[in-house]
């Protein structure tokens, strides 16, 4: 989901010790997350065959690679580093959970999301996260034959602390773990608040997080610096809007709010599918202005 | 805008389009003018009022009460007073409130004798509450015994042939606490004598009116093991039945919602099949009655929720299909029923092949294969839909929530949102789907009249009336049963009563290959199947416009029976050769 990570700069030229020190301090942070994003996917399949078939996953992983190598080549006459395309693949591949032996939604929705960072894009800069733009309109245009990944995960915590270890160590060498924590916070003041106005148990409304699809939006989508803010401060501010924005769709499902059932089905994925364009809008907009 | 680009834009847009109408075919095969099975809904005009009640539980679990307790409606039939008429028993499950056992009265009608026949007051505090029942003959003396399986004890019911039963669970050695959902009977070992399966759901330590603590559920939605434990009872033959589940290795805890019993591998021997709620389904093969071995058959990787378990020989290979049910609800959650195809002679697994209308029957329950149009393919009937209660209510939304939590939250009741008036999956319709062979299954409920949106559990069928055609019958939860007279197809039939010798009497597990117009169709004497069901032990063939040609009978006892030049036509009482 992340199209690239935050990118670090280096100045003067080291010794070749120095160099090499460097690199292993300084791997690029993509591949951090590439690494990630592997581990959740061999862990998930190895214990809970979470793919649910590898055809799944050649068809997405491949078209993203594919799409993403020709629309470059093509369009911007170099092929761009695959990174990016392969987090894409696989974040699709384990989030979309379409009825039964069906493949269209994993090509068309790998396609989708590749080309939208070519076709929705605004001063040179595509406005939504591929793979959330791409989960978004499948579980809004698709309902009756796409669902999203919700539970199969074995509701098993030494898994799930295994990809919050991997993923907080990851999201603090990528420079995103700010982003990650500020939703995470927001997250659980807000749920204290929905429960507070809803009623219920407290734990039903913190359970969420501690489910499969958390750990994939909060290590992998959220924090896509490519598809926020420029600003720390406003990332922040982005993601806790992101989280207010979640909270105001899971308060309509609690008083049963018709007119907002199709977004139920994933809260925190339509959330940033609403806010992270507007931001990213706002913010190009006045980085613009400044420039001018 | 670059040409590059617009070509590009213009893919990006026919993308999108393309999700939008691929969506709306995923709703399903329509079935074309004329191709359709008539069925008239009859259960009153039959005399069956039967309706059923649910369970109610103990206070500490109310927030989730009607999710819970929303299971206990069945239908199994069976020939209870060997006058030549298939008979049913309904199953209830609120204290005081009586089951039924329909006794056909040969002019298409039923009468409830269950009081007199002593099988109606078995839901009892301290003694728990029915889920379900299955027949069998389990002493061979040639009258259907009658197995209740409850949340609470089992019991177990000695058919007098007098038209009266007595308990005989405790000298059975079966009184056992068990909250069980399902029981097959059939002989493992092939000594002649019905042996007996029974699944456990909830953990059997669990009194459901007067519970410990609330940790009561699932560990996990779709990997969960901490279920009851499924128990095999072999019969001694001398009217005792002995616990050898640890010696043979069938104890699964993986919530176990139906069973299924039949020689899928081919190598004489019945196995288990089992539909597992909240996991993988489980295929033990049976190696020589001597133990079960937990088959890797290409179940082991695809966890849903399995409901029911129902075989059927779909392709008319001369081989056991299995379809197994599962949820399915827009939007939220498509885990897609099963529909397994045996390939384990040749390659050691089965295939799932279900799509479209097969896969999507909504939050399926029991199912029933059988053919309705007597055209020589087997076609499908699906019960569904959970909780129908408040339709502007929905639980899906606040199931969501609790669903991907962690499992020390999760199988806890009282961390689970209250459900209220709130509906789940409700208001379904059943579903009944035309097989047209290659070209794949059609949904016809409409025109066939199957229109009702009741909380279906249990399918069973059988030709109740001795016309020719099979009838269908739906235990609904907290609803009236239904009766679904077939108006008969126009195709031959066959149908065969077997009566075992060597094998046990009742016959359950033998397998008949029908073989006509170039095909041949295996099906097998039901000992419990579908979701808390069992069909008419009677075996019924559509034949299409073929002749019938030669009959293969491979009797439980492992003898093989060839006969030919029988009628079609004609319901054929075969005894087995000593």
């Amino acid at each position: 989901m992340t199209t690239a990570p935050a990118q670090e700069t280096t100045s003067g030229s080291p010794s070749p010790v120095g160099k090499r020190r460097q690199g292993l301090r300084t791997i690029d942070p993509k591949y951090l997350i590439v690494l990630l994003i592997t581990l959740v996917l061999v862990v998930g399949e190895a214990r809970y065959s979470i793919l649910g078939g590898y055809e799944r996953l050649v068809t997405t992983l491949g078209l993203c690679l594919i799409t993403e190598a020709f629309l470059s080549w093509w369009l911007r006459g170099r092929v761009v580093n695959l990174a990016s395309a392969y987090i894409t693949g696989i974040s699709l591949a384990l989030l979309t959970k379409p009825q039964a032996n069906i493949l269209w939604p994993f090509a068309l929705g790998a396609f989708i999301a590749i080309v939208s960072k070519y076709v929705l894009v605004y001063r040179t800069r595509h406005l939504w996260n591929p793979s959330n733009f791409a989960i978004a309109y499948l579980v809004l245009a698709a309902p009756n034959s796409v669902a999203i990944l919700s539970h199969q995960w074995g509701n098993d915590l030494r898994i799930n602390l295994v990809i919050w270890a991997f993923g907080l160590i990851i999201a603090s060498r990528a420079r995103v773990l700010h982003v990650t924590l500020t939703y995470v916070a927001c997250f659980v003041v807000l749920a204290i608040v929905r429960n507070l106005i809803a009623g219920g148990p407290l734990l039903a409304e913190l359970a969420p997080i501690t489910g499969p699809m958390y750990q994939l939006f909060v290590f992998f989508m959220v924090t896509d610096p490519r598809t926020t803010v420029s600003t720390r401060r406003g990332r922040m501010i982005v993601v806790a809007i992101v989280a207010l924005v979640e909270s105001i769709i899971r308060i309509s499902g609690d008083f049963q709010l018709a007119l907002l059932r199709p977004f139920y089905v994933s809260p925190p994925i339509l959330a940033l599918a609403i806010v992270g364009p507007i931001a990213m809008w706002w913010d190009l907009q006045r980085t613009a202005k400044r420039a001018q | 805008m670059s040409t590059r680009r617009f070509i590009v834009t213009a893919a990006f847009v026919a993308a999108l389009v393309s999700v939008v109408i691929l969506n709306v075919r995923a709703s399903g095969s329509v079935a074309r003018a004329g191709e359709t099975i008539h069925l008239s809904e009859a259960a009153h005009a039959s005399g069956i009022d039967f309706v059923h009640q649910r369970a109610t539980l103990d206070p500490k679990i109310a927030n989730i009460a009607p999710h819970v307790g929303a299971l206990g409606a069945c239908v199994s039939v069976a020939d209870v007073n060997n006058d030549g008429w298939p008979d049913l028993y309904f199953t209830t499950s609120r204290f005081g409130a009586p089951n039924a056992l329909y006794l056909n009265q040969k002019d298409g009608t039923f009468r409830d004798i269950a009081v007199d026949a002593g099988v109606a007051f078995v839901n009892r505090p301290g003694e728990g509450v029915s889920m379900g029942a299955v027949w069998g003959d389990y002493d061979n003396d040639g009258y259907e015994d009658l197995l209740v399986y409850k949340w609470g004890y089992v019991q177990l019911f000695h058919n007098l042939g007098n038209g009266h039963f007595e308990d005989v669970t405790e000298q059975a050695g079966l009184k056992r606490w068990m909250n069980s959902n399902g029981a097959v009977w059939f002989d493992f070992d092939r000594d002649g004598l019905l042996d007996l399966y029974v699944t456990g759901y909830f953990r059997s330590d669990i009194d459901f009116w007067h519970l410990k603590n609330t940790r009561i559920m699932q560990q996990s939605w779709e990997f969960a093991s901490n279920g009851g434990k499924n128990l095999l009872f072999k019969n001694l033959g001398n009217g005792h039945f002995t616990d050898v589940t640890d010696s043979l290795g069938v104890g699964s805890t993986r919530w176990t919602l139906a069973a299924a019993a039949a020689d899928f591998n081919d190598d004489g021997w019945p196995d288990l099949y089992l539909a597992n709620d909240y996991g993988p389904e489980e295929l033990f093969l049976n190696h020589e009655g001597k133990h079960f071995e937990l088959a890797r058959a290409g179940l082991e990787d695809d966890s849903k929720s399995g409901m029911a378990v129902t075989l059927g020989d779909v392709y008319n290979r001369g081989r056991l299909d299995a379809f197994i049910t599962n949820i399915s609800e827009r939007g939220f959650l498509f885990q897609g029923n099963n529909l397994r195809i045996n390939f384990l002679k040749e390659l050691g697994r089965f295939d799932e092949v279900a799509t479209g209308v097969v896969a999507d029957a909504g939050w399926a329950w029991g199912a029933r294969f059988g053919d309705l149009n007597n055209d020589g393919l087997l076609d499908l009937v699906i019960a569904n839909g959970f909780i129908s209660a408040d339709s502007g209510r929905d639980y899906w939304y606040a199931m969501s929530k609790i669903a991907g939590a962690q499992s020390n939250i999760f199988e806890d009741a009282k961390n689970w949102p209250a459900i209220g008036t709130a509906s789940l999956s409700g208001y379904e319709r059943s579903r009944l789907l035309l097989n047209r062979g290659q070209a794949g299954f059609v949904d016809v409920a409409e025109q066939a009249g199957v229109t009702d949106r009741l909380d279906g559990r249990a399918v069973a069928m059988a030709d109740l009336f001795n016309t020719g055609s099979l009838d269908v019958i739906i235990a609904n939860e907290k609803g009236r049963a239904l009766l679904y007279r077939n108006g008969r197809g126009g195709g031959q039939w066959v149908e065969f009563k077997l009566i075992g010798t060597r094998s046990n009497r009742s016959a359950i597990g033998a397998e008949v290959t029908v073989e006509f117009g170039g095909v041949r169709q295996r099906q097998v004497v039901d000992g419990g199947s579908g979701f808390c069901s069992q069909s008419d032990r009677r075996l019924h063939f559509g034949l299409g416009n073929n002749s019938l040609g030669r009959v293969t009978i491979r009797w439980p006892s492992g003898r093989e029976q060839v006969l030919d030049g029988l009628k079609a036509d004609e319901l054929h009482v075969i005894t087995e050769p000593r």
